[in-house]
């Protein structure tokens, strides 16, 4: 039997962890994960590194963790500006939770060059 | 004042059924539903359980007078009707801490699921659940890293992780087995996992695997970026051999082993959960054997002991069925136990078959692995059911894809990210997954074509054991 043509090549991609197999989000849809972040009570908090690096386990803070913050233009606004201090570098949210010292949410929101 | 010795054979409820008894916080408490022989009023078979699980043996012996019987003694305080049942009742006994070594599910099982279990009296009987006072779970170790560790050293946040079983799971050659690995790993898997099959047979010993395995794991991490694991399964004829397996796996750099902790007995499961503390090793735990015992809904062993035992014995994961797949499982019940995984307090709830407040302490919490015959169609319920502290495991729906086992694990990817994202942002993902499938296969070819490869494909058999309400 000759070999199906409608068999696909699967290829391998770099991705970065959760939310790495979905297309980049729109602003709603980045809205929607912060919004989801507060609800829990967890904390924002901003991290970049260079794509060199991706794999190391301390990423950069932007700043500080956001502990308390409720708005979320302001977590929006503290992603744009990190990108724009860092243009090459990979940004990610975290929603940091303190109970468990863990993180309930981490996604990559801009990829670096 | 001593008590005299009086020879012959007494009424166990004389001794043993104390309904005015309140437990103590130290004691172990016992769920059991039984059915005794025709005849036998319920509180003598109650109490024989409660004697022949403790102190008691058929006769009165004169040794007993040598000790003070009384601060030993198992006893019956409660009797319950089994609701919808007339020939069962639930009998809880109260087991003082000291009849058990510290640190031992070995010598707690023995004890209480031991000689009773064949007792004539009886027709059946069931251990339905224990509570084990905090005094005891504070000389278990328990899972050797717990979920919070675990996800730190896997780096995956925010999700339930991602699995799969390699197929088929016996006669591939370890280079072959290898490739298998691979291509699931690169495909966007977090986790492979030996069959429970596999040990070290002839077609493939367990060192030329876990060569190959190792390189599959290292260059699947290298091409896809992320942190990749498979479980090895050091399961083996004795503690010896066992330890041995262990040690090579960790050698190799990898992050995770596997135990079969029925099969291979409680003692090398929490000698080997020790193990992988001291050597910063997780632990994947299979329960092969479990259904043997936990099935028939009036006699054996509820699950939700065993997962208790285990997660005092010692498990990173636990294997807990998926609801909705080809294994049996009612879900209000799995609910029930997974919560006993996990949580640091879980309350008496009988509509998920929790018989006691239990506390954990600060205890760490296992995985719950749902594996056995779910596909993509499934992902909206199971994580929906199992929430993120859960591993996914899809054995034929990864490697049935038409494009190969990369492609499957891709579309699996796919499916759980678009899944997690819609109930992030609000969306009832168990009534609308339909929905978000089919608009995360816009992106996706593999998934489309995962989608419409196990459309038809359901499970939906009645479930054999019921939680007994009404």
């Amino acid at each position: 039997m000759p070999f199906k043509s409608t068999v696909g090549d699967y290829q391998t991609v770099a991705t970065l962890e959760t939310f790495g197999f979905l297309p980049p989000m729109t602003q709603d849809e980045i809205y929607d994960q912060i919004a989801y972040i507060i609800a829990q009570g967890w904390s924002p908090l901003v991290e970049h590194v260079h794509p060199s690096r991706s794999m190391a386990t301390y990423w950069s803070y932007w700043k500080l963790p956001f502990f308390g913050e409720k708005d979320l233009s302001v977590i929006v606004n503290e992603l744009e500006a990190c990108h724009r201090a860092y243009p090459d570098h990979h940004v990610r949210l975290v929603g940091y939770d303190a109970y468990t010292q863990s993180q309930g949410a981490c996604f990559v929101v801009f990829e670096g060059r | 004042m001593s008590k005299k010795y009086d020879a012959g054979v007494k009424e166990y409820r004389d001794t043993y059924w104390t309904p005015d008894y309140v437990p103590l916080d130290t004691d172990l408490l016992a769920c059991f539903k039984c059915t005794g022989q025709e005849g036998v009023p319920r509180e003598e078979v109650a109490a024989a359980v409660a004697a022949e699980s403790s102190t008691g043996t058929w006769s009165t012996v004169w040794s007993e007078l040598l000790t003070d019987l009384d601060f030993y003694k198992g006893r019956c305080y409660r009797i319950e009707d089994v609701p919808g049942d007339k020939d069962a009742f639930y009998a809880f006994i109260a087991y003082p801490l000291d009849l058990f070594e510290e640190g031992s599910i070995t010598n707690v099982l023995t004890s209480l699921v031991g000689n009773v279990f064949g007792f004539k009296a009886l027709r059946n009987l069931r251990l339905e659940d224990i509570r084990f006072p905090m005094a005891f779970i504070k000389t278990c170790m328990g899972p050797p890293n717990g979920i919070v560790v675990e996800r730190d050293r896997m780096n995956k946040y925010g999700r339930p992780l991602l699995g799969c079983t390699i197929k088929p799971k016996l006669g591939l050659s370890g280079k072959n087995y290898g490739r298998v690995v691979y291509e699931c790993l690169r495909g966007g898997l977090d986790f492979t996992k030996d069959d429970e099959n596999i040990n070290s047979q002839p077609f493939q010993r367990w060192q030329n695997r876990f060569e190959f395995v190792a390189e599959a794991v290292r260059s699947a991490q290298e091409e896809t970026g992320e942190k990749k694991g498979h479980y090895l399964n050091c399961t083996a004829a004795t503690p010896e051999e066992m330890y041995e397996r262990a040690e090579f796996a960790k050698e190799l750099g990898q992050p995770i082993i596997m135990h079969d902790y029925i099969t291979g007995g409680f003692t090398a499961n929490t000698g080997l959960a020790k193990w992988c503390r001291k050597n910063g090793m997780l632990l994947h735990i299979h329960r092969a054997m479990h259904a043997v015992i936990d099935r028939h809904p009036k006699h054996g062993i509820h699950f939700r002991v065993l997962a208790k035992c285990l997660r005092l014995s010692g498990g990173d994961q636990l294997h807990t069925g998926t609801v909705v797949g080809k294994l049996e499982g009612d879900r209000q019940s799995t609910l029930g136990y997974i919560d006993q995984l996990r949580e640091s307090f879980v309350p008496e709830d009988r509509s998920r078959g929790n018989f006691f407040d239990q506390d954990w302490g600060s205890m760490g919490g296992v995985f719950a692995v749902a594996s056995g015959g779910i596909h993509v169609w499934h992902m909206p319920a199971l994580v929906a059911i199992f929430g993120d502290d859960s591993v996914l495991q899809f054995g034929g729906g990864t490697h049935g894809h038409p494009w190969g086992s990369a492609a499957g694990a891709a579309a699996n990817r796919v499916a759980l990210e678009a899944c997690v994202k819609a109930r992030n942002a609000g969306r009832e993902i168990e009534r609308e997954g339909r929905d978000i499938l089919t608009e995360a296969a816009k992106h996706s070819p593999e998934l489309a074509i995962a989608l419409e490869t196990w459309k038809e494909i359901k499970f939906e058999f009645d479930t054999v054991d019921k939680l007994d309400v009404q």
